[in-house]
C-alpha cells in the first residue's frame, strides 16, 4: 500500500510506549478506509473530524484498495468493512464492492445520504449475487429528526430514511447504527424503544447496533475530551480480552498507511507503519479511547 | 483434546438442545447409512425440554461428544450459555432457555458434561478431520456459511494442521471446500432445532470418504415426532415461541445475529 506521510494532529499528550499490551491473534477483520476523512456531512459527535473539506486521510486510489484486497485474500482475512468518511463518495465504489464480495463478506458505514434507489438497485444486485453477505450499516442518532439533525445536520432525519427504505426495497435490510449521545440509548429499555419505532417507520426487521461515544476528533469539542491520565495500566486486562477487542484481530488501511482501528486514525502515533507487515505486531493500548472499548467490551464489528 | 480412531463413513451433529425425540431418530439415521462412527459436536442442552435425557442417549450410544459453549457452562453451572450473541433480542431468548436447561440438569449430567473434551481429531480413509463446537480456536465462533470465505477456512485449516473442519454453533448446515483441495470446513447444523426453513425436520452430516478427493458430504434430513415434542414442551412451560419453531421449522428467536444472507432467506 502506498503512503504519502503520517496524518497530522492528533492530541500530541499520549505516551504511546505505555499501557497494556494487547497480543495479535491475526488479522480476522480488515477494515479499509476507502475515502478516508472526505465527508459530505460534519456531524458534531465524529471522532476523526470527517468533513467535506478533510483530506488528512484522501480518499484511496481505486488501485491501492485492490492491491490491499489482493494482500487480504493471500493471508486469509475472514470479513471486510468499508468506512470514511462516506464511503459513497468514492468514484469506484460500486466497482470495490464487487471485487470485495468475491473473496469474503463486507460491511458498509454510510450515512445513507447518497443511496438514491439507483445505487440501491445496483447494490441489491450485487448483494444476491454473491455468495457472500453485504450488509450497510446506516448511522442514525435518534429516532425522530429533533435528536438527530442537531448531531448530523438540517434535514438529515428525513433522507437517511430515505436511503433506508430504498435499501429495504433493493433487498438489503440495513443495521441502523446509533452512537448513543442521547442518554436514552444508553439503557436497555430506551433501545428497545428505538426499535419499536423503526418498526412504525417501515422497517419491519429492525436491524441495530450501539456504539458509544469517543471523545476524540469533533466529538472532543461537542462533549470535553479525555482527561490525560484516564488511561489503561497493565494488568487492567481482562483475561482473553484480545477476543473481544476489534484491534486483536483487525486492522485499519487508509491512504497513510496501517493503524490498530478506526477510531484512532487522526493519531499520528497509533499509525503502525506504511507496509501490511508493520499491521501484523501486537499494540498497547495507550490512549484514552482505548479504555471506551475496553469498559464498554465494544467491538466495531456489526 | 481426544483422539478417536479412523473410519470410512462417519455420522456427525450437533445442537441437540434437549431434542431427545431428534436424537433418537438420528442414531437410527446414521447406523441405518452405514456409519461406523457417529460424533456429537455439543450444545446437548437449550431450546426443548428435559435434559438428562439427551445426555442418557448419547453416553447409552457411546457418542463422542466435544464440548459446546452451552456444555461449559451447564457444566460449571455459569450465569449464562456464552452463546456469543450481541442483540438485546437475542439474549433475552437466550437466558430462557438457559434458565430452564441448567435448572433441569442433574448433578451427574453436570459432570458429564465438564468432563467433554474441546475438540476431537479422528480421520476419514485419508483425511484428517478435526472436529470442534464452534471453530477449532474459539468454541462459541460463529462459522456462517455467508460470512466464512474460503480463504478464511484456508487459515483455519492451516493453523489448526488438519484437512477438514467439522463445526456446529450456528444452526445451519453447510460446507465449503477448497477449489482443487481435498481440505475444506463442514458446518453439520444442529438437530435440536429445525433449520429456519420451513420444514420441522432436522439435519445432520454423513461424511464418507473418497479415494481421491474431498470426503463425500450429505446433509440429511431426518424427520421425527416434532408434534410429540412440541406438547411435552408445552407441558413443562418452555415459551411459546420456541414451541412454535418445532412446529412450524421457522425461526422465532434469536435471529438478530443471522447474517444478512441467512436472514433474508429468513420468514421472522
Amino acid at each position: 500500500m502506498g503512503v504519502r506521510g503520517a496524518p497530522s494532529g492528533g492530541s500530541g499528550r499520549v505516551d504511546w510506549a505505555a499501557g497494556p499490551e494487547l497480543a495479535f491473534l491475526g488479522l480476522d477483520t480488515l477494515w479499509i478506509q476507502v475515502t478516508g476523512t472526505v465527508c459530505n456531512i460534519a456531524c458534531k459527535h465524529c471522532f476523526i473530524s470527517c468533513h467535506p473539506k478533510n483530506d488528512s486521510h484522501p480518499i484511496m486510489a481505486t488501485e491501492e484498495v485492490l492491491r490491499v484486497l489482493e494482500r487480504a485474500r493471500e493471508s486469509g482475512v475472514r470479513d471486510y468493512y468499508f468506512t470514511g468518511g462516506e464511503p459513497f463518495l468514492h468514484p469506484d465504489i460500486l466497482h470495490l464492492i464487487e471485487r470485495t464480495l468475491a473473496q469474503g463478506p463486507l460491511s458498509i458505514l454510510t450515512n445513507a445520504l447518497l443511496l438514491d434507489e439507483s445505487i440501491c438497485g445496483a447494490l441489491g444486485r450485487l448483494f444476491r449475487a454473491s455468495e457472500y453477505s453485504l450488509d450497510l450499516r446506516v448511522s442514525v442518532d435518534g429516532i425522530t429528526a429533533a435528536e438527530n439533525d442537531p448531531v448530523r445536520g438540517p434535514g438529515t432525519f428525513d433522507r437517511i430514511l430515505e436511503g433506508g427504505r430504498n435499501l429495504r426495497v433493493a433487498g438489503i435490510n440495513p443495521v441502523f447504527t446509533v452512537t448513543t449521545v442521547h442518554a436514552t440509548y444508553e439503557a436497555n429499555e430506551g433501545r428497545l424503544a428505538f426499535i419499536d419505532r423503526l418498526r412504525e417507520h417501515g422497517f419491519e426487521r429492525p436491524r441495530v447496533k450501539f456504539i458509544p461515544p469517543f471523545r476524540i476528533g469533533r466529538e472532543a469539542r461537542r462533549s470535553g475530551g479525555y482527561a490525560p491520565d484516564a488511561v489503561l495500566a497493565d494488568g487492567d486486562l481482562l483475561p482473553g480480552e484480545e477476543e473481544v477487542l476489534l484491534c486483536g484481530s483487525s486492522r485499519t488501511v487508509t491512504a497513510r498507511g496501517v493503524f490498530p482501528c478506526p477510531i484512532l486514525i487522526e493519531e499520528p502515533g497509533a499509525r503502525l507503519g506504511a507496509s501490511w507487515e508493520d499491521g501484523t505486531r501486537p499494540i498497547r493500548l495507550s490512549h484514552p479511547a482505548c479504555v471506551t472499548c475496553h469498559v464498554e467490551g465494544f467491538s466495531c464489528r456489526t | 483434546m481426544s483422539h478417536v480412531a479412523p473410519a470410512e463413513r462417519v455420522a456427525l451433529f450437533g445442537g441437540v438442545y434437549n431434542n431427545w425425540l431428534a436424537l433418537e431418530a438420528v442414531l437410527a439415521d446414521a447406523r441405518a447409512a452405514g456409519a461406523a462412527r457417529v460424533f456429537c459436536l455439543g450444545d446437548v442442552g437449550a431450546f426443548g425440554p428435559h435434559p438428562d435425557r439427551s445426555i442418557e442417549l448419547l453416553r447409552a450410544a457411546d457418542v463422542a461428544t466435544v464440548q459446546g459453549n452451552y456444555d461449559h457452562s451447564v457444566g460449571h453451572g455459569l450465569e449464562d450459555c456464552q452463546c456469543g450473541y450481541s442483540d438485546p433480542r437475542d439474549n433475552h431468548f437466550a437466558a430462557i432457555s438457559y434458565d430452564y436447561t441448567l435448572r433441569h440438569t442433574s448433578e451427574e449430567s453436570r459432570a458429564w458434561l465438564r468432563a467433554l473434551p474441546r475438540e476431537i481429531r479422528t480421520s476419514l480413509g485419508a483425511s484428517r478431520l478435526l472436529l470442534c463446537h464452534g471453530s477449532p480456536r474459539r468454541t462459541n465462533e460463529f462459522l456462517w456459511e455467508s460470512t466464512t470465505p474460503a480463504p478464511f477456512i484456508r487459515r483455519l485449516l492451516d493453523d489448526a494442521d488438519t484437512d477438514v473442519v467439522v463445526c456446529t454453533h450456528t444452526g445451519l448446515p453447510w460446507f465449503r471446500f477448497l477449489e482443487g483441495e481435498a481440505r475444506g470446513l463442514v458446518n453439520v447444523g444442529a438437530i435440536g432445532r429445525p433449520d429456519n426453513d420451513g420444514d420441522p425436520a432436522v439435519h445432520y452430516a454423513l461424511l464418507t470418504a473418497a479415494p481421491a478427493g474431498p470426503p463425500a458430504v450429505e446433509i440429511r434430513r431426518v424427520e421425527y415426532d416434532h408434534e410429540h415434542l412440541a406438547r411435552e414442551m408445552e407441558r413443562e412451560g418452555i415459551l411459546a415461541e420456541f414451541v412454535e419453531t418445532t412446529r412450524t421449522g421457522w425461526w422465532t428467536t434469536c435471529l438478530e445475529v443471522l447474517p444478512a444472507k441467512e436472514r433474508a432467506r429468513s420468514r421472522f
